[in-house]
């Protein structure tokens, strides 16, 4: 049918313009700040000086945060990914009419804010608490030993928070699986567990890209669990650092050169994965 | 609205052509149908039925030509400016309207103030009364297609659309709902162009068919004509079976003397559609007879052959029987008093000369052939 | 013959087989729900002091004066206004990207999907500083007004994808239909594409608000003066955590899921009505 061709632009505009001034620019922005001569300040203004030497004063200074970000991001998502597959493996096949009141009990917690839960957590990982005591008494931690304040409570709360984001797409993927292909895989021989790493695991694959990249990538640029439940510069992430240098120290073109590193370091991850699902896709 | 302007009419495609990029969907159409006629439009899927039909409709735009209702030309016009109503093949009943308002969209949307009693008179119609209130997804498929029947009737429009709309019922479903909506035409009198690549459903409620291939119209006729009479290979082959058999013109008189390997036969002048000397000589399996060679034969026109395969299949038994130049004609035999071949046997086929058609050779023998690749 | 019937240990077997998956997606949502227990338990605590965050002494007393707190009503409200007007403005904009993405074809339609795609799979670090530089080039003041922006910003992709999923499942013949039945364009648009889409508009719009109350990284980098809920949290763990906080806490809880589970029943009731 007849479509007046400037239909689709006009719908777009808004929403591209938005994007385009907010996001875009911004990016371009923060590349620029980052070559900035570091000798400037906000009041005085920044010199371009197309220094170059931000990053690599940057990376020097903070490769540990780096690594410390990757690392525990990458804990994170694997831990994650252990823990809500079953959880959409259960939703997806052996939910029944229940799959609706369990797919809002998984998003359920997000309603709770976020800084709210975590703190939650320092409750729940504290000195005093009774998990704690409990782990004390079974002797997994040694008799004066905190989990607050140390990585694994950062990976904890790493884990816990981005769960939603790991479980939903894995569903999805799940939940387009025929399970006449788990039939017809057990009527050629395979037993349950063969079934599942051939035939299910395979085709949950999209699902797993996306949940651990939607995992990953705000986990590395997180620095609330690690300041609430870390402990100072022992467990400072990247994003603490980054936090610490535009608002504390006001030192913008560091700040900028460790922001971009981080934002290029993602960007690389993501269109990897492009590359071999297509945005379609994962959109 | 517009369908109180004009006094009604045919419906006619003039020229009537689509085509998709280099694709032509439909190519050159020119049918008239005529006023409170039942017609079918009948090919295989690729077509161009469903193409055409899109088109009356005003969802598709022609690339060429006209469509007329009576004198008024609606060819351009936007779908809710003409008196068409279509049926949809997987009905698109709005899911989120009771079945009254279903029934009611159209008279809603040409500001009718007073619609019950209308939308009552047509769930009687077709025998939904009570189910009013209902949701689309709690009525069944049968009762589904009924209210996209209704939806579209109670609107009187003056050209009914039906595509394909039996396509999902199963088969004692379809056959009753074939039968329902001939009534319902019969009943209300509205122009009613069906849509189908089911040869039997065409000829059982339509009473003229045009047969659609490639986008052309191969022949066009009432249900008889077409079958016992068909004028293009694609026609003999797709209606029911034929049994086409190269042949060559020895004399011409009120019918044609045609030599057919060696076996004389006659054709009737009025059924052939050719004065080409090349002939596919073409006679349907239902009906040629089938006799032991060493008995009388039953009728003039008689070419011998061996049983390869017969097949009883309750109606009827099914033969095979290969003649002295390497064909295998196919033989319907109605169980009433068989003639007792069996596969080996040395039998006669013969059959009356006025059923016999006659077809130019240079057409394809096996268009219209339902080969399972075909139909994408 | 005799026939043989499962024994009772397989029976118990096979059903433990069968459902251990289910019990491990159970009690994986106990751990999902154990911090938002503690959140529920603790706005009924009394601490001994600020600094302390464990459970001392049941009071009604938090929930009876949320706002005894200084500035915390006052961060709460300012987090509303800036969610609604962002639901608004993010599932406006979204909405009508979504339409033009299931809808039509055009050029460069990729590249559209790409930007939308990006900023949800951006760091917060990055998006806030970014805009935050931004911010300060233009000279442009902090506080509410940039906040509003920034979170109308990061919040069009998941509205555009929200949409797109249910648009993307409608048939278009439905509109076909209601055209063939009198319905010029902005009738169908009316009357049957809306009403079928709504479903998820809404939960895009949902979707919106609450990614826009919680945010906490992009907020805290744009906000200057202005201070919302979580920017109040954030302040408050340094100083000393008020329970009020997890009244808070509890009541967005109970309010959101009610939301939710209100209108499932609603959906599932309608669907279940008979003459």
């Amino acid at each position: 049918m007849r479509t007046r061709r400037w239909l689709p632009y006009a719908l777009l505009a808004p929403g591209i313009i938005w994007l385009a001034i907010f996001f875009i620019s911004p990016m371009f922005n923060l590349g620029a700040t980052s070559l900035y001569d570091p000798n400037g300040s906000l009041d005085t203004g920044y010199q371009m000086t197309f220094h170059f030497a931000n990053y690599s004063d940057a990376l020097s200074q903070y490769y540990p945060q780096f690594l410390r970000s990757f690392a525990y991001a990458g804990v994170a998502t694997i831990s994650a990914l252990a823990v809500a597959y079953p959880l959409a493996y259960a939703i997806a096949f052996k939910s029944g009419r229940w799959k609706n009141f369990l797919l809002v009990l998984v998003i359920a917690p997000f309603f709770t804010s976020f800084l709210v839960r975590t703190l939650a957590w320092t409750a729940i990982l504290g000195d005093n608490s009774t998990f704690v005591q409990f782990l004390h008494t079974i002797h997994l931690l040694a008799p004066h030993g905190r989990i607050l304040a140390t990585p694994v409570a950062v990976i904890t709360g790493l884990t816990y928070n981005f769960l939603p984001f790991m479980t939903l797409p894995l569903y999805a993927s799940l939940e387009k699986i025929d399970p006449r292909l788990i039939e017809a895989s057990s009527d050629l021989y395979a037993s349950a567990f063969a079934g599942f790493r051939k035939v299910t695991v395979p085709l949950s694959m999209p699902g797993v890209v996306a949940g651990t990249l939607l995992t990953f990538i705000p986990a590395s640029g997180d620095y609330i669990n690690a300041t609430l439940l870390g402990q100072g510069a022992r467990t400072s992430m990247i994003g603490n650092i980054i936090d610490s240098a535009f608002l504390v120290r006001l030192a913008y073109p560091l700040a900028a050169a460790l922001s971009f590193m981080l934002m290029a370091t993602i960007v690389t991850l993501v269109v990897v994965y492009i590359r071999r699902a297509g945005t379609e896709e994962l959109v | 609205m517009a369908h109180s302007e004009s006094l009604g009419g045919d419906l006619q495609l003039v020229h009537l052509t689509k085509s998709f990029g280099t694709f032509t969907a439909v190519d050159d159409l020119n049918l008239v149908i005529p006023k409170g006629s039942f017609f079918a439009l009948l090919g295989p899927s690729g077509c161009g039925k469903t193409t055409t039909l899109r088109m009356v409709a005003g969802l598709e735009e022609p690339t060429s030509g006209q469509i007329l209702i009576g004198d008024k030309d609606i060819s351009y016009e936007r779908p809710y400016r003409r008196p068409v109503n279509t049926v949809f093949q997987s009905y698109a009943l709005f899911p989120h309207l009771d079945i009254f308002e279903n029934v009611a969209f159209g008279l809603r949307r040409r500001k009718i103030k007073d619609v019950k009693p209308a939308v009552d008179a047509i769930l009687s119609l077709v025998e939904l009364d009570g189910f009013a209130r209902r949701l689309p997804g709690q009525l069944s498929g049968g009762q589904q297609q009924r209210v996209a029947v209704a939806r579209a009737l109670i609107n009187k429009p003056e050209v009914l659309l039906l595509d394909e709309p039996l396509g999902a019922l199963d088969l004692k479903l379809r056959r009753q709902m074939q039968i329902e909506l001939k009534r319902i035409q019969v009943e209300v009198g509205i122009t009613f162009v069906h849509v189908t690549h089911d040869q039997e459903e065409a000829m059982t409620m339509a009473d003229t068919i045009a047969v659609m291939n490639g986008g052309k119209v191969e022949q066009m006729g009432s249900p008889t004509e077409l079958y016992e009479n068909p004028r293009t290979t694609f026609v003999a082959n797709f209606l029911g079976q034929s049994n086409l058999i190269a042949g060559n013109v020895i004399d011409r008189g009120d019918d044609l003397g045609v030599d057919l390997y060696g076996n004389h036969i006659r054709v009737p002048r009025a059924r052939t559609s050719t004065n080409s000397e090349s002939l596919w000589v073409g006679v349907r399996p239902e009906k040629i007879n089938i006799t032991l060679a060493d008995k009388p034969t039953l009728a003039a026109n008689i070419i011998p052959g061996v049983v390869t395969d017969a097949s009883y299949i309750g109606v009827s038994t099914q033969y095979l029987v290969k003649t002295a130049w390497g064909e295998e004609l196919m033989v319907f035999e109605q169980n009433l008093a068989n003639s007792g071949a069996k596969p080996g046997d040395k039998v006669n086929l013969s059959w009356d000369p006025a059923h016999t058609f006659a077809l130019d050779a240079n057409q394809d023998v096996d268009a219209g052939v339902e080969a399972p690749e075909a139909d994408a | 013959m005799a026939t043989k019937t499962p024994s009772k240990s397989h029976k118990a077997r096979v059903w433990v087989r069968d459902h251990l998956i289910l019990l491990v997606g159970v009690l994986v949502l106990c751990y999902m729900f154990l911090p938002v227990f503690v959140v529920m338990a603790l706005s009924f605590n009394e601490p001994k002091s600020r600094l302390t965050y464990t459970f001392d002494k049941f009071t009604f007393n938090n929930w009876l004066h949320p706002c005894a707190v200084g500035d915390m009503c006052a961060a709460v409200q300012t987090s509303l206004k800036i969610g609604i007007l962002s639901t608004i403005g993010a599932t406006l904009i979204g909405t009508l990207m979504a339409f033009a993405l299931v809808r039509h074809r055009f050029k460069g339609r990729a590249i559209t999907n790409m930007l939308v795609f990006i900023p949800m799979a951006s760091p917060e670090v990055v998006m806030g500083s970014s805009l935050l530089t931004l911010f300060v080039a233009a000279k442009f003041p902090l506080g509410f007004w940039t906040i509003l922006i920034a979170h109308i910003m990061f919040c069009i992709s998941f509205v555009v994808v929200t949409v797109k999923a249910r648009l993307a499942g409608l048939d278009p013949r439905l509109e076909q239909a209601a055209m063939d039945l009198y319905a010029d364009e902005w009738q169908t648009f009316r009357r049957i594409t809306l009403p079928l889409v709504m479903p998820g508009i809404v939960s895009a719009a949902l979707l919106a608000f609450s990614l826009s109350f919680d945010d906490f990284i992009v907020t805290n980098f744009n906000s200057g003066s202005t201070v919302t809920f979580p920017m109040f949290v954030w302040g408050a763990a340094q100083r000393g955590i008020p329970p009020q906080v997890n009244v808070i806490g509890t009541a967005m809880f109970v309010f959101a899921l009610s939301m939710v589970l209100i209108s499932q029943l609603i959906g599932a009731r309608k669907r279940r009505r008979l003459v």
